[in-house]
């Protein structure tokens, strides 16, 4: 693994006893000792701490908050100029084709655009940004800056006792926050269905910060496996398997992202890649969508396994994009696309495991009730 | 006890093999959440798959590790998979099998074999 890039964090994992594998590029935690399955029930019931440096954050800047929020516009479909100073979004780049090139979040800071992408797409996300904002708006990687994420139910009592200020942070509000003497930015989110908090701190002071946290009651470290488990049970999405540059956002269940100000009749409607698709599939509907998933028994239907509509014979309806064990459900839960006919909640279809077709029913996500702090 | 370099005990009980995965192998697995086992009375051949073993990461196969027939199952880990985890070479043994040529065990290896194999 000499060839992939470190964290700041590298050498307290590798300390705390994880087990490191390559992810987009990056030498990462998939697992610390606890394993997968605890660290998971860990996050649900106590707080996890997830290294998430590997992604990319970007600053963009420009002569006033409109016009950076107007240029970002361009970009996504998303009511950017509509955010409230010290708020929070989730978004898409979008292609021509109507299909996503990366999910996102995007933060306003005063007249400034704070954007957190994915790690495999940051290279191509900031490409996307510099070639497609114009001249005047900055668009500053900030690669001197770590990334963590403290989720769960424990995650306000800890932030909130290293700073009282976080009591007053709901669900995707952003903050600037003193914990333990580091000066950081915060955002009371994450990506686990759990209430939480992702912090941006400078890289040089991220290790310490960390060892501070893992001291605190209830805080323990948590790898990417259990990200994923925990993610897939809240029903998000995983860019490069539940979404794609071939899926677009309604066939993905993501027409929430898209605001009305930007839909057909809105105020700024279109004026964003693949515009003229997007609208046509929120208006006719789409052939496929992306559902929940619960297989019948007690077998994971992993990505890739295919979904049919009979026993035997029949017709292909769909795949699996994501799936496995869900630690909280007691049971295999999975995402993917089905055919539009078999998109209600409660469809029997059948995945082909093995060789062997085993019953799994269309179910409504998530598959965990969201803790967030509204 | 015998190994094999698939990650298999076997122990002889009853004038049948007892065959389970190591402790090391459990360890690389990770958390076991699903395992599907053979029909009692199967005959098997040498690296046949046998179980289907899920961890949280992926799924694995169980190669018969030698030719014979399945006589017992262990059916208690259907429902109780993580004893893979808890007692690999104890309690959370997959199947007996009947050995039908006994010169197939030749070629396995005793404890400090395996743990020399696995450093």
């Amino acid at each position: 693994m000499t060839d992939l890039a470190r964290t700041p964090l590298y050498e307290l994992h590798v300390e705390l006893g994880a087990k490191m594998v390559p992810f987009a590029g990056y030498a990462m935690p998939v697992q610390y000792p606890m394993g997968v399955l605890k660290e998971h029930l860990h996050t649900r019931s106590a707080a996890g701490l997830f290294d998430v440096s590997h992604m990319g954050q970007a600053m963009l800047s420009g002569p006033s908050w409109e016009a950076v929020a107007e240029a970002f516009e361009a970009l996504v479909p998303m009511d950017v100029l509509g955010l409230d100073d010290g708020r929070q979004r989730y978004g898409l780049f979008t292609n021509d084709a109507g299909g996503i090139e990366d999910d996102l979040m995007f933060a306003r800071r005063g007249d400034e655009l704070l954007v957190v992408v994915n790690a495999a797409c940051k290279a191509a996300d900031f490409a996307r940004m510099r070639a497609g904002l114009p001249d005047e708006i900055a668009v500053t990687e900030l690669a001197d800056r770590a990334l963590i994420a403290l989720q769960g139910p424990a995650a306000a009592v800890v932030i909130e006792d290293l700073d009282p200020a976080a009591s007053d942070m709901r669900f995707m509000d952003v903050a600037d926050l003193s914990l333990c003497g580091h000066a950081v930015w915060a955002s009371r989110s994450g990506y686990t269905g759990e209430d939480g908090f992702e912090i941006s701190i400078p890289a040089d002071e991220a290790e310490t910060l960390v060892r501070s946290l893992l001291t605190q009651r209830d805080v323990a470290p948590i790898g990417l496996g259990a990200r994923d488990s925990l993610r897939l049970e809240a029903g998000l999405c995983l860019y490069g398997h539940d979404i794609d540059a071939m899926t677009g956002p309604v066939e993905a269940g993501l027409s929430w992202a898209v605001q009305r100000v930007r839909r057909p009749g809105g105020a700024r409607a279109g004026g964003y890649p693949g515009a003229d698709v997007i609208a046509e599939a929120l208006a006719q509907g789409v052939a496929r969508q992306r559902v929940g998933l619960r297989p019948e028994g007690r077998a994971p239907m992993r990505e890739g396994v295919q979904l049919f509509d009979a026993e035997e014979g029949g017709a292909q309806v769909g795949t699996v994009t994501s799936g496995g064990y869900g630690p909280s459900v007691e049971g295999p839960v999975a995402m993917g696309y089905v055919t539009a006919p078999h998109a209600a909640v409660g469809t029997r279809v059948w995945g082909e495991v093995r060789g062997k077709r085993l019953p799994v029913d269309v179910a409504a996500l998530p598959f965990v009730p969201a803790n967030f702090k509204r | 006890m015998k190994f094999t370099e698939e990650h298999e005990w076997l122990r002889e009980e009853d004038g049948v093999m007892v065959v389970g995965i190591t402790t090391h192998a459990a360890e690389q697995l990770g958390d076991v959440v699903f395992i599907e086992l053979p029909e009692e009375g199967t005959t098997v051949s040498k690296d046949d798959e046998v179980v289907v073993i899920e961890s949280v990461k992926a799924a694995s196969d169980i190669l018969a590790p030698v030719d014979g027939e399945i006589v017992e199952v262990n059916s208690a880990l259907a429902d109780n998979p993580g004893a893979v985890n808890d007692d690999p070479q104890g309690e959370a043994w997959f199947f007996k099998m009947s050995v039908s040529d006994a010169s197939q065990l030749d070629e396995f290896m005793d404890e400090p074999a395996y743990q020399k194999f696995i450093a």
